[in-house]
């Protein structure tokens, strides 16, 4: 893939470069001199800001320090983490669970951090997949993954997990259209324009707690929904989703999904479809997805599959959604602070169209319709345009803005991001990036209130911008300095797996909440051990229990016996700190399985099934204190049928032992 | 960082090098303790020449004890103790992974143990009772996040320990 690209990048940026008449030889160069002091964070000093990144085909979000660029954390979400014990204990598994089965991998593109009033609130961030359609809400007190909703009648959920400004849905628009999940799939391939369809689904979110729920999905004719972003302000109550594929291709979409001159932005009423679902509009059909929750009071995941969805046909209420024009294959779809202005990026395009909310509105008032798309009223071009920014580069993608009157484009085709002004639309500065950026990040850039000092782009090809590492390199982050007039280069930086949208917020509106312990009183997890003296190994028929404490530096009990082959042995450890940063981990030589990384005051557990008699040695993976290597046990197992019974201790060396070693 | 603790606390010990060792300590472990007195801050910044090795340093000054054993209070301690405690200290003279608690309360003052279970970390770093212990037992007591109240009865619980009736 990258490598297909890059032929044409080097000619464009070299036509580019040429124009431009100053050759960026290397990262040397390009950077501006007092760079290195704006990104440099004297060790033991926070940083500035949070940085949430998408990990991609990595199906994680990685979290950085802005402005030094350092990595801070992986959060697992999407993808397995045998690190973190993530999908391999016990209670992590239904985290992951989805009407096909428990997945181990994900796609994670987009990242929406919550909103109140339109600002950034430091509660949640919601994490889109697009490969089997999820949600995912993650909690930024402890920086896990809290919820995973599957979404029904889906496929390719790419545009999502936008928020509204008050944080009251989280949208899932599919890039793919299917048939629906309760209509038979098994049709032919080109029957799309009868069979296919595509849905946008609006998930609503709890207020107090977070949870989410598909309240309604509506139903649109079949097509490719590509990214989305809330109304706010004048606009709050509406949605905007770019779509491309109006052509209704099914094969060589490269070709055939890139005939039509424009595609289309949809504007969605979503308050009136809120109000017609609360109503008891629309349609209950059957489908089947999960729904998993993670408690950090039983410290575990259940998994529940719900049965119906409600289905709201967007022909049958006329006044929910519009379309308007939009060149070349869409792409982004960006809403200005003030919310009036609506940006729409052409992949293929030379221009790029600002629309107004306010024409928009006009457009619909007046019926200024140009005919309809599968029964969708189609607003004239020129009606809802504010006016289009001429010869900005070339492939526009996406859009974010300062919060000063400018926004800030990236240009995959031409390699730049381009400042531009949002009132007379006039190009102010551009900077070339390393290389072909997709995403961009101003933190707080798509909401009411950006922290316009930082851009952060984040390049999908990185070619020589690092020492090499054989034919996959890491893809790339830099950050520009934008506070003045004219961008700033500060630095490049690695990222994990393919970072997309990314999200960023000064510091102190999540540090201040971080979770340091879980507290062991207010442990409730049905196998915790509240105490060493409760420590205990318990058989159920085949199935072994462990009640299994560590605290620096032992296990209770450490001495196990009576596991016989083929037994299912299940390891509860509870972690008796009550200290920050003080984990423990817990490993099976052996064991089919991941780790456990088990948090103070936290029970997690690990399944073992041992194949063969023998000492097993288990021990502490995580340095815990200067007697880690002593945090260790053995458990006995004995052949299938033997007679060794249950036993266990802590700290006794048997009489044999000892008259043994007397001798 | 936990690495970081080990070898600070190692180099206490070889190298002596305690004083300029806490400070950097400090600023790359954010405080990990909930009670944090003024004199803390006050005592580390003036080269501590007020420190009091039987007070201890946290936010317990003189505590007032009754000759008679509050049995409700030292119920509500073992059950802490319990949990939280008895992983590493036995209730004999016995060293477990810590001293045995038999004698405490005749070995330290009562504020000096209610400051050492709430102000662990500081009270490591520079008391040099603590720092004693810490050189015979080599792991640094886990700041077990009590609240005051249930320092103050596990206190109880460590009295009635050593007979108080």
């Amino acid at each position: 893939m990258k490598k297909m690209f890059f032929p044409a990048v080097i000619i464009t940026a070299s036509i580019l470069i040429g124009l431009a008449g100053c050759k960026p030889k290397n990262a040397g160069n390009a950077a501006d001199g007092d760079a290195a002091s704006r990104v440099y964070v004297p060790p033991g000093k926070y940083d500035e800001l949070y940085n949430f990144v998408s990990g991609g085909f990595s199906g994680q979000v990685s979290v950085y320090g802005i402005p030094s660029g350092r990595l801070l954390r992986v959060i697992p979400v999407f993808s397995v983490d045998p690190e973190k014990g993530w999908g391999y204990s016990e209670e992590t598994k239904p985290m992951l669970n989805t009407s096909h089965g428990e997945i181990p991998w994900g796609d994670q593109h987009h990242l929406d951090l919550s909103q109140t009033n339109g600002e950034i609130d430091g509660r949640w961030l919601f994490a889109n997949e697009n490969n089997t359609p999820r949600v995912a809400r993650i909690d930024l007190k402890t920086f896990r993954t809290a919820e995973i909703i599957e979404i029904p009648n889906s496929a390719g959920n790419h545009s999502s997990p936008f928020i509204t400004e008050n944080t009251e849905y989280v949208v899932a628009g599919t890039r793919f259209s299917v048939p629906m999940d309760y209509e038979n799939g098994d049709v032919p391939i080109n029957s799309y324009k009868k069979n296919f369809k595509g849905t946008l689904s609006f998930i609503s979110v709890a207020p107090t707690d977070g949870e989410m729920k598909v309240d309604f999905q509506l139903l649109l004719p079949g097509m490719n929904f590509d990214l989305s972003h809330s109304g706010k302000g004048p606009s709050s109550g509406w949605f905007f989703f770019s779509t491309y594929n109006s052509e209704q291709a099914h094969t060589l979409l490269e070709v055939n999904a890139s005939k039509r001159d424009k595609d289309y932005i949809l504007a969605v009423n979503w308050k009136k479809a809120a109000e017609y679902f609360k109503a008891g509009k629309g349609k209950k059909v059957p489908v089947n997805y999960a729904h998993n929750v993670y408690s950090e009071e039983t410290h575990s995941a259940t998994s529940t599959m719900i049965k119906e969805t409600t289905v709201i046909d967007v022909k049958d209420f006329p006044d929910i959604v519009y379309m308007i024009p939009c060149p070349k294959s869409p792409h982004g779809c960006d809403v200005d602070p003030t919310g009036q202005y609506i940006v729409g990026s052409g992949k293929l395009a030379a221009l790029i169209p600002v629309f107004s909310f306010d024409k928009i509105q006009k457009a619909i008032a007046n019926k200024d319709f140009d005919g309809d798309y599968g029964g969708i009223p189609v607003i004239k071009y020129e009606s809802a345009l504010h006016g289009e920014v001429a010869k900005p580069g070339l492939g526009p993608l996406h859009t974010e803005f300062d919060g000063k009157g400018n926004a800030y484009t990236t240009f995959f085709i031409s390699s730049e991001i381009v400042k531009w002004s949002l009132k007379d639309l006039k190009v102010l500065d551009r900077h070339a990036t390393y290389y072909s950026p997709g995403h961009l990040c101003i933190p707080g850039g798509d909401t009411k209130k950006p922290y316009g000092k930082y851009l952060i782009a984040y390049n999908k090809i990185t070619k020589d911008r690092y020492l090499p590492t054989g034919p996959e390199l890491a893809q790339s982050a830099q950050l520009f300095d934008i506070s003045g007039d004219k961008m700033k280069l500060l630095a490049d930086y690695p990222s994990i797996g393919e970072p997309h949208y990314a999200q960023a917020v000064p510091a102190e509106l999540i540090s201040k909440n971080s979770t340091k312990i879980f507290r062991i009183d207010q442990n409730k997890h049905p196998y915790a051990t509240l105490g060493e003296r409760n420590s205990k190994v318990v058989r159920e028929g085949n199935k072994v229990h462990v009640y299994m404490t560590m605290i620096r530096s032992h296990f209770s009990p450490d001495n196990i016996e009576g596991v016989k082959v083929g037994d299912e042995v299940y390891f509860h450890l509870t972690n008796l700190e009550q200290d920050w940063d003080v984990p423990h981990g817990f490993g099976v030589k052996g064991a089919i399985n991941g780790e456990l990384l088990v948090m103070p005051g936290e029970t997690q557990t690990l399944k073992w099934v041992p194949l063969k008699a023998g000492i097993y040695p288990v021990y502490c993976t995580d340095f815990c204190s200067a007697l880690h290597q002593e945090m260790q046990g053995y458990v006995r197992v004995s052949a299938k049928g033997s007679n060794v019974p249950i036993s266990f201790s802590l700290g006794k060396n048997s009489d044999a032992n000892d008259s043994l070693l007397a001798k | 960082m936990k690495k970081m603790f080990i070898v600070c606390s190692l180099a206490l010990f070889f190298a002596a090098c305690g004083g300029s060792g806490d400070k950097d300590n400090n600023a790359a472990a954010p405080e990990s303790t909930e009670a944090k007195s003024d004199d803390t801050t006050a005592s580390s910044e003036s080269g501590n020449p007020s420190y009091d090795p039987n007070r201890g340093e946290g936010k317990f000054h003189d505590v007032q004890l009754s000759d008679k054993l509050d049995a409700a209070m030292a119920a509500k301690g073992q059950k802490i103790a319990e949990l939280k405690c008895e992983s590493c200290h036995k209730m004999t003279d016995e060293r477990l992974v810590g001293p045995g608690w038999k004698g405490v309360t005749s070995r330290h003052k009562p504020e000096w143990i209610l400051n050492f279970v709430t102000n662990t970390d500081a009270m490591i770093d520079k008391d040099p009772k603590a720092q004693a212990m810490l050189e015979i037992c080599m792991v640094r007591m886990p700041n077990q996040n009590l609240s005051d109240d249930e320092a103050r009865e596990i206190l109880e619980f460590m009295r009635k320990n050593d007979g108080v009736k």
